[in-house]
């Protein structure tokens, strides 16, 4: 079944022809050729597809695209318009929080994600009122990072809460 | 995975009609296990009736608790500061859940709807009764870490996947239903089955029964609680055993108690055994542990080529007694 | 003043950071097609009958591939790459069919629709160590004898003041690098353009092109960024030849093919399971009189891959008796391949663990017990090592972790406090490359066609032409991945720095003398660099380095947790620190991976991997791993290479898992053999 959406992506309005099946991974990646988001799984276990769904960071490889009409989605892309790096990808650079790459958008919209929820009050299962290392790790382990860059994603993500 | 139509319907009952009038029809909430599922091949819906704007998506008070919406979501539900009070085992229970961005997505409606996670259920091409009814349960010999040890059958030896559900089960909570003859309720409870020689049903839901909220009573023992979950990783991970706990001690003994147990069975193990063995006892640590044998008498471990799930057993007793000498300390 | 040795930023860091680097799975081409494979669910038969029609039925199909139906490929003695080109099932999850379509949707739900018949044959897929039809190989990885030995190891046993001879084990693990295998294939105008992620651009072609029987000119592999290999990117697999065989049955269409994580678990190379019987046999004073180990393992039936595991216990420590064997057990399983570090990260497991216990046994430091066996030359070849700063790195690592403060029966809370040391190892080689330098514009164009899987080597290259070339880097171009520049070697063995940065300062070399400082545009040279290859030359060419792991068990429940890793390396010269160090790290990190989390298990009953995603096949996660540190000593190795770098990929991973295994121990004084070290091995002993 097709059906027509409308999704705002990184700041632009996009209209995409979708199978009720298509993910919003699939969709931004195979129709809107946007490649900022990664399938790592595609099954919810990597968070290699990390985006921000109406500012809340989600697993995109989990969200069908049809239920995703009208919302706001921004990838690791829209982080940087024109090319200006979010403190959080200055951060990553900084530290060389990443080696392949591969997970890195994610890592990036997630650890925005984590701070907006940080700052909002959430709580995490570590328990630590303050951004320690364990307590960054815990947020952040919802995102694999198989070249084994938490220690340095960690420091980056400390960085850039101090931004 | 096959096309299917999807429906976003006005309100619940017509969402629980949409269902309920398709035999192929499934809900949808958060999406985080149904379309994992679609994508293995696990379940072939005709039509999806997305469910997330039809029921509440707030926690309000009532008669002193706390109802929860079906489509909070599960960070929502987390950091609500009634719930991090009053009912601090849930609030930890979930968070000891999935990932951020699942919780995100994760729905109170859906998290205790999800299915077991034994890896030949998820492989359609491994027999499994829950999947594929009569095809035999490959688990037994097989991969049996995270298989349970309390109420399997010869049938199905899985164990309930959620976290949230185990607090659920020590609090008492009472599930609201619309279904085609109306609302009911469900103490949660007795929500999910034992699998017995029927596992392909996980929990007494017909088809088409819509979770439309979950009613935490008022539980001043709650407020002292905590949610303890055991597993490999140190996040993201499943649980190889958890226990959600709440005590009451007065002059050293304990008044009251709930326990249930998770990753050890087929539904959240309410250990009502364990408590009724401790109520009136000395809050000591050889009455936790005999506390905690009486729950496990039945206890059966399944084997396995990867060297079975025995370890559960004592692995259960020393995370009942860790965290019910927590609570006791802190009681102090 | 030097690029080499500074701190420079990835070149391709804001590309990654915003996810504009494109993978392949990403070629930007119009019109894709999307191919999906489907795997066989049978562990040995043969395919008997296959109904297309409902998938052919489907709207917007465009083709299914089956074992009836595809082109004949050149004769291969590559197993694995003969894809449908009979019925034949030799393991579960082996290719028997493909699906192409306009969308992936598509694709896929009509990948269910295909129906297989088999006939199916009864399949052996169980290793163990008391199987009969064990066998001695020729050779194993990477072409070493299979056997050595030195001496009487038995009789040295017999005589010796105390023995550890023990049975350790590491289970079957899985590469799983974040970004699944794809391809994005498009064959027009008689020639091929691959995008594919892949360790080797050069051999892919070369081996594609064999396959197809097509001119190496006619096929192009381009591939700017690998999402990690770890070794299942290193040679092609299955998955490429049918992105092929789909681009040529739509010609002018580009297919993309991307295998999905389950499918990871299955045709792309794993870790063999390794079963390591170990003997460290000492004198009063710790010093070793014996050293052996009978090592075994598991391959497919349908092609041989040994892992050397036994080859580290032939160079690590010295004694005058010593012995190491191989035996494999050929079963209906899909092929095992090299994964980071091979032979040695499984094979510095037993050993170093039995050293710990040695130590213990003779209440010697575990430090002072490796000093004491460190050998004047490689005690198998009798070759002088090039360098071997072993001992330094136990040294400074001791003092940067704090290793004189350990105390036995430590404990914070309900947490049990222990420490724990192991050595590490990896072999420095270099292959052969060739590179090409141009002039244009003021600036210098550097190409070879090497690749970046995270390593750095799009910077690092670019540090080393700079100086080579007596330039800023501001003036270099680096161009890599792309099979169009000239040959280079597999980014693999940890001998990619050193190789391609050596080809860049031959072809450096060759420049200046033809052009001298002043070059005019458009003037180019190119060429090649030999390398050692992986016989070496007169000298033993090692890295090591040490471990250091602090573990923390729960009293109660038994949780491992490793709140802090050290390693201190010593690998010739750092080019670039920032990068250096994640690599260590990296590997480190992987160490740890191996140590607590990962393995693939295999139902023998079934013969594929049930846990075969990333939910239930357990990688570290980020609160896993929060402290991982690496230091290195400065090296200044001669006689390695111009370069006088070492490799540093994969040392990272070697000894991990020992370190904190021997932690584990010394935190509990439970001594656990078999990887991976879980809470249920250490329940039963704790208080
Ligand atoms: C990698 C990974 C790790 C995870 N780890 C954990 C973990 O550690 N602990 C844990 O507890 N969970 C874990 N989860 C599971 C996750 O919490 C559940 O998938 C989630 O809670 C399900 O909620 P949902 O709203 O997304 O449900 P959906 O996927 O939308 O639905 C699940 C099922 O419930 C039905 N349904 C949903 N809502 C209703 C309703 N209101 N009435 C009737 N039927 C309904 C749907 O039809 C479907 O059958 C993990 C998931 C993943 C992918
Ligand atoms: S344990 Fe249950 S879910 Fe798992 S294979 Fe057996 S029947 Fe299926
Ligand atoms: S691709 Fe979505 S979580 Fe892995
Ligand atoms: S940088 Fe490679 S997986 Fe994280």
């Amino acid at each position: 079944m097709q059906t027509e959406i409308n999704l705002r992506v990184d700041g632009t309005d996009r209209q995409v022809t979708v199978d009720t099946r298509t993910t919003l991974l699939d969709a931004l990646r195979e129709r809107l050729a946007n490649t900022s988001p990664k399938k790592g799984c595609d099954h919810g276990q990597c968070g290699a597809c990390t985006v921000l769904l109406n500012g809340r960071r989600v697993l995109s490889c989990l969200v069908l695209a049809v239920t995703a009409g009208g919302k706001d989605v921004v990838t690791a892309n829209g982080l940087a318009p024109d090319g200006e790096l979010h403190p959080v990808q200055q951060a990553f650079l900084d530290n060389d929080a990443f080696q392949c790459g591969y997970c890195t958008p994610g890592q990036v919209c997630s650890a925005v994600g984590a701070l907006d929820e940080f700052r909002r009050g959430w709580p995490s299962h570590h328990g630590d009122t303050e951004l320690t290392r364990a307590e960054v790790a815990e947020r952040m382990s919802g995102n694999l990072c198989r070249c084994g860059a938490y220690t340095n994603i960690v420091t980056a993500v400390q960085q850039a809460a101090r931004a | 995975m096959r096309a299917f139509d999807y429906q976003v319907p006005a309100d619940a009952l017509a969402a629980m009609r949409a269902v309920a009038g398709n035999d192929s029809a499934v809900f949808l909430a958060g999406g985080t296990n149904l379309v994992d599922h679609l994508k293995l091949g696990l379940t072939h819906p005709d039509l999806v009736v997305d469910i997330t704007g039809v029921t509440s998506d707030e926690v309000v008070e009532r008669d002193g608790g706390l109802w929860i919406g079906a489509a909070v979501r599960n960070s929502d539900l987390a950091a609500d500061p009634r719930v991090c009070e009053r009912y601090p085992m849930l609030s930890e229970a979930l968070l000891s859940g999935a990932s951020g961005q699942l919780r995100n997505m994760a729905t109170a409606g859906g998290n205790p709807l999800q299915r077991t996670r034994c890896g030949y259920f998820q492989d359609n091409t491994t027999p499994c009764n829950k999947r594929r009814p009569g095809s035999g349960c490959a688990a037994v010999g097989g991969h049996a870490r995270y298989q349970g040890i309390l109420g399997t059958s010869e049938h199905c030896v899985a164990t309930h996947p959620s976290d949230m559900a185990v607090a659920l089960s020590a609090l008492d909570a009472v599930v609201h239903v619309l279904g085609p003859d109306g609302e009911r309720t469900i103490p949660f409870t007795e929500l999910h089955r034992l699998p017995g020689d029927e596992p392909s049903r996980d929990t007494v839901l017909h088809h088409g029964d819509l979770i439309t909220a979950i009613e935490l009573p008022d539980t001043p023992i709650a407020r002292r609680s905590r949610y303890r979950k055991v597993r490999d990783r140190a996040s993201y991970a499943f649980a190889l055993v958890s226990v959600a706990a709440a005590v009451d001690v007065t002059d050293g003994v304990v008044r009251d108690v709930r326990i249930a147990l998770g990753g050890v069975a087929h539904k959240p193990w309410r250990a009502y055994l364990a408590e009724e063995a401790l109520r009136g006892q000395a809050a000591i640590e050889d009455n936790f542990r005999e506390a905690a044998a009486a729950e496990l008498v039945d206890a059966r471990a399944v084997d396995g080529m990867d060297g079975g799930n025995a370890f559960k057993i004592p692995l259960v007793t020393r995370t009942v007694v860790s965290v019910l000498r927590g609570l006791t300390q802190e009681n102090q | 003043m030097n690029a080499v040795g500074q701190d420079m930023v990835r070149r391709d860091g804001p590309a990654k950071v915003t996810g504009t680097a494109t993978y392949a799975y990403e070629a930007e081409v119009d019109n894709a097609a999307y191919c999906h494979l489907i795997l066989s669910t049978i562990a040995r038969g043969q395919v008997t009958d296959v109904d297309v029609s409902a998938a052919l039925a489907l709207p917007g199909v465009l083709t299914v591939l089956t074992p009836g139906n595809v082109e004949k490929l050149a004769p291969t003695d590559d197993a694995e790459l003969a894809v449908l080109q009979d019925g034949e099932v030799a393991y579960r999850g082996q290719i028997v069919g493909a699906v192409v379509a306009e969308t992936s949707e598509i694709a896929r739900h009509a990948a269910e629709l295909v129906h297989f018949t088999y006939h199916v044959d009864e399949h052996d897929s169980i290793f163990t160590t008391d199987r009969d039809d064990l066998y001695r190989p020729k050779a194993i990885n990477p072409g070493l004898e299979p056997d050595t030995s030195i001496g009487n190891v038995g009789e040295a046993v017999r005589s010796a003041h105390l023995t550890v001879a023990e049975t350790y084990s590491t289970p079957m693990v899985h590469h799983s690098p974040m970004e699944p295998h794809a391809t994005t294939a498009l064959w027009q105008d008689d020639s091929l353009v691959l995008w594919e992620s892949t360790q080797s651009v050069h051999s892919v072609r070369t081996d594609i092109a064999g396959l197809f029987s097509l001119d190496a000119e006619a096929v192009r592999v381009i591939c700017p960024y690998v999402g990690g290999g770890f070794g299942a990117k290193g040679s092609p697999h299955g998955n490429v030849v049918i992105a092929v065989m789909a681009a040529r049955a739509l010609p002018g269409r580009p297919i993309r093919l991307a295998l999905t994580r389950q499918q990871m678990f299955a045709i792309v190379g794993y870790r063999t399971p390794t079963i390591q019987e170990t003997t460290v046999a000492a004198d009063r004073d710790g010093r070793f009189t014996a050293l052996a180990m009978a090592a075994y393992g598991q391959t497919s039936r349908i092609k041989e891959f040994v892992e050397q595991t036994a080859a580290p216990t032939r160079m690590m420590y010295a004694a005058p008796n010593r012995a190491t064997s191989h035996r494999i057990a050929a079963l209906d399983v899909a092929v095992p391949t090299y994964m980071r570090a091979p032979g040695e990260c499984p094979g510095m497991f037993g050993p170093e663990v039995a050293v710990d216990e040695l130590a213990d046994a003779l209440g010697i430091d575990p430090i002072e017990l490796r000093v004491r066996n460190e050998p004047e030359v490689d005690p198998e070849t009798g070759k002088p090592f090039s360098s071997r700063n072993l001992i330094a790195c136990l040294r400074e690592g001791a003092e940067r972790f704090g290793w004189a403060d350990r105390v036995a029966g430590a404990r914070d809370g309900d947490w049990l406090i222990g420490t724990g040391v192991a050595a590490s190892v990896f072999p420095a080689f270099t292959l052969r490359t060739t590179a090409n330098i141009r002039f244009d514009h003021n600036r210098y164009t550097v190409e070879l066609g090497a690749a970046d899987l995270g390593t750095g080597a799009w910077t690092v290259l670019t540090q080393i032409a700079a100086d080579a070339l007596g330039v800023p880097v501001e003036q270099v171009d680096v161009r890599i991945g792309d099979s169009a520049y000239p040959f280079a070697s597999v980014a693999g063995g940890s001998s990619g720095t050193a190789t391609w940065g050596s080809a860049i300062l031959t072809a450096a070399d060759t420049f200046r003398d033809k052009y001298g400082d002043d070059p005019a545009d458009g003037d180019e040279a190119e060429n090649t660099f030999i390398g050692t290859g992986f016989e070496g030359g007169p000298y033993a060419t090692y890295a090591f380095g040490a471990q250091f792991a602090e573990v923390r068990v729960h009293a109660d429940t038994g949780e491992i947790r490793v709140p802090r890793l050290l390693g201190v390396f010593a690998a010739g010269r750092i080019i670039n620190p920032r990068t250096a160090r994640s690599q260590f790290v990296g590997g480190m990190t992987m160490g740890l991976s191996m140590a607590l989390h990962e393995h693939s298990v295999l139902d023998p009953r079934f013969g594929h991997v049930i846990n075969h995603d990333l939910a239930e096949y357990h990688i570290a996660s980020c609160s896993d791993a929060t402290d991982v540190a690496a230091h290195w000593i400065e090296e200044d190795d001669p006689h390695v290479n111009r370069l006088g770098a070492k490799g540093i990929g994969e040392i990272g991973i070697v000894g991990t898992a020992a370190a904190i295994v021997n932690a584990a121990h010394h935190a509990t004084g439970i001594r656990v053999r078999h990887l991976p070290l879980t809470l249920d091995k250490l329940l039963a002993g704790l208080p």
